[in-house]
């Protein structure tokens, strides 16, 4: 088996896999459990003045049949007693020393972060996380979200933070922001270790059509709640690829938002996360989906060549780059494998009333397997997408003749630019 | 040394048989594995004898993580590649898939299973090793699935495995026995040698215990036994002409059809004499082999005393061989086998719903080939030497873990259930296996 050791912002974890801070990560007995069915690490749920929870408090969006592929909360932060936490944090290191416990924390004032930081390290806590990013309730009351969302007031408390932490701190950050970078280099500025990121984003989950209430409802009321699961997996990947290309950032990265299996934590991991945490898919189906994480990512480690996580870390951040760079006369079309086609007709329609209206049914009415028309098709991949067949439609380089050349070098140096396609 | 698998002829009967359920390609499996709930405290793996983690092998093909599921599937059963195929799901794990209560398709476990271990067999994956040598030895009597199943999990556990087999192949009746559109014998000895791979299972073949190697060697040789006999010889009926050539038992005429090539030309009307699971398999056998034009066949004729609704083989297997030309002739008991040194005809009189014969009822039915799958005989008997070792009714009578009353001596699988399945040979197989390293652990006393 290779090694799944990780190091994320001098936290070190047997592997890459932690529990997000959140409703699995709440106590000490549930931590455990999840520490012996494989977990590397939790952010413990964030303590701060215990507060009150309404019911109900989650929702959730399915599709075609899905359940759950987004999911909302309107919960706060811990409502246990502060003593209870950091007890149950001391027996958890104590039965699990190589494991990863980070406390997450949000409180107002100076003095309270010094207290609670001291309690927490006290208890034994491997590191801090600051919850900038809770969007619902508590950034009513001036913390969570409404920290996240300005550079200035992030800076400073994690400033504050700096001061009396004694174990490595990461800064998680809210999405609800339209550009992540500033509030990246407001906590590095601040002095934190790493940042985590995404938090919840701003939702409304639905509405109920009988009683023209938004959902989740308490008592025929709604407020909007904070976004999570698989659906914001590319949300969160963008701001992760966006954080870790840039030249004078150069932070640790714990990666956060809608993983729900090791694919979806390589996804992480190669566009710059040093590690991953989990929240929804452990709430939907339970700890013990880590068990395939840790094979999953083993194997394909393995198949690679990797002999560490941190060697696989931001491969793909290279390839990460601006509209402007990209080749503008790299030129593809379409190929369906007829024999791989089973008549669904699915890339007919989609590009007919979707794309360009480039596949078009086979002259002989008994063949099922449409046709594209090459010189017409833009190369755009939707055909490929709603393909149920894998490998049925592949998208072919077409030689054009036309030598590599991007928008910015048109703009700057004239590069010729091949003609376009169905554009009439 | 690894000890080899005996080779199969390619020419025998089983050769033209085709699967019944193909293996799932890639685009199969993952539809299929995604239309799994992941149950919790799954009721499919109560349902399964040896307890496989259903939804989290499923989970792991739908995410693309192929040898981890046939590791989660192998370490329960490491039989798992031929339960795959073998097994009767309708009853077992998919009968009790939750989707069933809503009308919905239940998930097709089995072939789920099968695309992952076939996978592992194709590849050579290996997931287990020996344990640290312990210096006790174990001697397992009879190389098929039960003891296979207990020799694996032994070897695991670091103690010494000798199998001692009467026979010249291995894998019992994986090998001999079960339906070649399930699996094959060149496949079962794929998976035989699969499971030595794990290396220092020794096999004793072509040795019969006790006759030709007594318990009381055995017992000296090694610090605990395993009993894995299997089943004995068809049953026979006891009626005029029953010596006549054509007149055969019908795990025999398998077990020949599985080896070697059969003559069946001069065999237009096949009869099989029995409503039990063999009898089915015996009829879907001869149909295939109909099919594919082997031998004369045009006829194959059930004739059971019960009725349809009272007959003790499967449902879903009985559908098979109505659907596949199957004849059958209910509430008939034979009462003689007609020619003179050949079968011709069977001959039978009706049956009341008491089973009692209703006079002047008598029939006959052509038959140039008579099997009979009316029971087989039970081994119990064998172990009489055995001080201690209880037999009830030709079963060895155990606790739940396969210990008999003689301590160091355990049982399971056909023997002791008094013929079940491959997977209930493999767990209790692999169960007796953790007793008897319970036993060794505790001082291993044979009292
Ligand atoms: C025709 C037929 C079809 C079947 N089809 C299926 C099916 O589709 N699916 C399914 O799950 N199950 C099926 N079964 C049942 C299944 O084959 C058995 O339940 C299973 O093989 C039992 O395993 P076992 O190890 O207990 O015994 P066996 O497989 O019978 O193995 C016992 C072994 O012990 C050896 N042996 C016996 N006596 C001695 C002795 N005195 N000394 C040394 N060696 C000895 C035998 O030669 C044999 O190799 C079928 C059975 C039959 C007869
Ligand atoms: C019910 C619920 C409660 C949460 N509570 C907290 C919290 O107390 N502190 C925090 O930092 N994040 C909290 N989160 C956010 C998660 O830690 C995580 O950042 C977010 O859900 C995205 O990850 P996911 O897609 O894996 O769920 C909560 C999320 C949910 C669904
Ligand atoms: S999940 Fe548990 S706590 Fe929540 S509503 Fe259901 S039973 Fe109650």
């Amino acid at each position: 088996m290779v090694d799944l050791t990780t190091n994320c912002a001098g936290i070190v974890s047997p592997n890459p896999f932690w529990l997000a801070s959140a409703p699995p990560a709440n106590s000490g007995a549930q931590i455990q459990r999840a520490f012996e069915a494989g977990w590397g690490g939790a952010v413990w749920k964030t303590l701060g003045q215990p507060i009150q929870n309404v019911s109900s408090r989650f929702g959730a969006v399915g599709y075609r049949g899905t359940a759950a592929v987004g999911f909302n909360n309107i919960e706060l932060i811990t409502d246990r007693p502060l003593e209870v936490n950091f007890r149950e944090i001391y027996e958890t290191k104590k039965k699990f020393p190589k494991h990863a416990v980070v406390v997450s924390l949000m409180v107002e004032t100076e003095a309270e972060w010094k207290e609670i930081i001291a309690r927490a390290e006290d208890a034994g806590a491997d590191g801090l996380e600051l919850n900038f990013g809770c969007p619902h309730g508590m950034c009513e009351r001036g913390m969570g979200s409404a920290v996240g969302q300005e550079p200035k007031v992030n800076e400073r408390i994690t400033g504050w933070v700096m001061k009396y932490a004694k174990k490595p701190v990461l800064v998680k950050l809210t999405p609800n922001v339209s550009d992540i970078l500033p509030h990246g280099m407001a906590a590095k500025r601040g002095g934190a270790n790493g940042v985590s990121l995404i938090n919840t984003i701003k939702s409304i989950i639905g509405v109920d059509l009988d009683t023209f209430t938004p959902m989740p409802v308490v008592a025929g009321q709604s407020t909007n709640g904070g976004y999570c699961g698989s659906a914001v997996r590319p949300i969160a990947l963008h701001m992760v690829g966006a954080l870790a290309r840039h030249r004078e950032f150069g932070l640790p990265i714990s990666g956060i938002g809608g993983v729900t299996n090791w694919r979806d934590a390589v996804e992480f991991l190669l566009l710059g996360a040093s590690n991953v945490q989990v929240c929804t898919e452990v709430m939907l189906r339970g700890y013990r989906i880590v068990e395939d994480m840790i094979e999953g990512l083993s194997q394909y480690m393995e198949e690679k060549g990797f002999k560490s996580v941190q060697d696989m870390v931001g491969k793909a951040v290279p390839r990460f780059s601006e509209w402007g760079n990209l080749d503008m006369n790299y030129e593809t079309v379409a190929k369906i494998d007829a024999a791989k086609c089973i008549g669904c007709q699915l890339c007919l329609v989609a590009c007919h009333d979707g794309a360009h209206q480039c596949i078009h049914p086979s002259k002989d009415s008994a063949v099922r397997v449409p046709v594209v028309d090459e010189a017409e098709c833009v190369g755009c991949n939707l055909c490929q997408i709603v393909c149920p067949v894998d490998g049925c439609i592949t998208m072919a380089k077409v030689e054009n003749g036309f030598p590599p050349a991007s928008w910015n070098e048109h703009l700057s140096q004239g590069a010729k630019l091949r003609p376009k396609k169905g554009a009439h | 040394m690894k000890p080899q698998v005996p080779a199969v002829d390619p020419k025998r009967a089983e050769a033209v048989f085709e699967d019944a359920k193909p293996r799932y390609t890639v685009q199969q499996a993952k539809v299929e594995a995604n239309r799994c709930l992941y149950c919790h405290d799954a009721p499919c793996i109560k349902a399964c004898p040896t307890d496989i983690n259903i939804p989290e092998f499923i989970r792991k093909i739908g995410t693309g993580n192929v040898q981890g599921a046939a590791r989660t599937i192998l370490e329960s059963n490491v039989l798992g590649t031929s339960c795959a195929r073998v097994c009767p799901v309708e009853v077992l794990c998919v009968g009790d898939c939750v989707h069933n209560l809503q009308g919905v398709p239940p998930i097709q476990i089995g072939k789920l299973q099968r695309f992952a271990t076939d996978a592992a067999m194709d590849a050579g994956w290996q997931f287990f090793e020996a344990g640290k040598d312990t210096g006790k030895s174990v001697g397992l009597v009879g190389a098929g699935p039960a003891s296979l199943a207990a020799a694996h999990r032994l070897r695991r556990f670091g103690h010494k495995v000798t199998i001692y087999e009467k026979g010249n192949t291995l894998g019992g009746l994986n090998t001999t026995g079960v339906a070649p559109y399930k699996l094959k014998a060149d496949a079962s000895l794929a998976e035989v040698e699969w499971i030595l791979s794990i290396g220092g299972i020794e096999i004793v073949s072509n040795v019969e215990v006790p006759t030709q190697l007594s318990w009381a060697e055995l017992e000296k040789k090694h610090d605990a036994l395993f009993l894995g006999l299997g089943l004995g010889a068809d049953s026979w009926l006891d009626v005029p002409g029953k010596q006549l050539a054509g007149v055969r038992g019908a795990v025999d005429f398998i077990a020949e059809l599985k080896a070697k090539p059969v003559d069946l030309s001069a065999v237009k009307h096949a009869v099989v004499v029995g409503g039990g699971n063999t009898a089915i398999d015996a009829v879907r056998e001869l149909l295939v082999l109909k099919a594919k034009k082997v031998g004369a066949l045009e006829s194959v004729t059930m004739v059971y005393r019960g009725t349809e609704a009272g007959m003790s083989g499967y449902v879903h297997e009985w559908a098979y061989a109505k659907e596949e030309g199957a004849q059958v002739s209910w509430q008939a008991q034979p009462i003689a086998f007609e020619g003179k040194d050949r079968v011709t005809g069977l001959r039978c009189t009706r049956l009341d719903a008491a089973k009692k014969p209703i006079a002047g009822t008598d029939f006959t039915v052509p038959a140039d080939l008579v099997l009979l799958a009316v029971g087989q005989a039970k081994l119990g008997a064998l172990v009489a030497g055995l001080a201690g070792v209880k037999v009830d009714k030709g079963v060895i009578v155990t606790d739940e873990a396969g210990a008999t009353g003689r301590p160091g001596v355990y049982a399971g699988g056909d023997c002791r259930n008094g013929g079940k399945e491959v997977v209930n040979a493999a767990g209790e197989g692999r169960d007796a296996a953790e007793a008897i390293d319970a036993f060794f652990k505790a001082g291993g006393r044979r009292g």
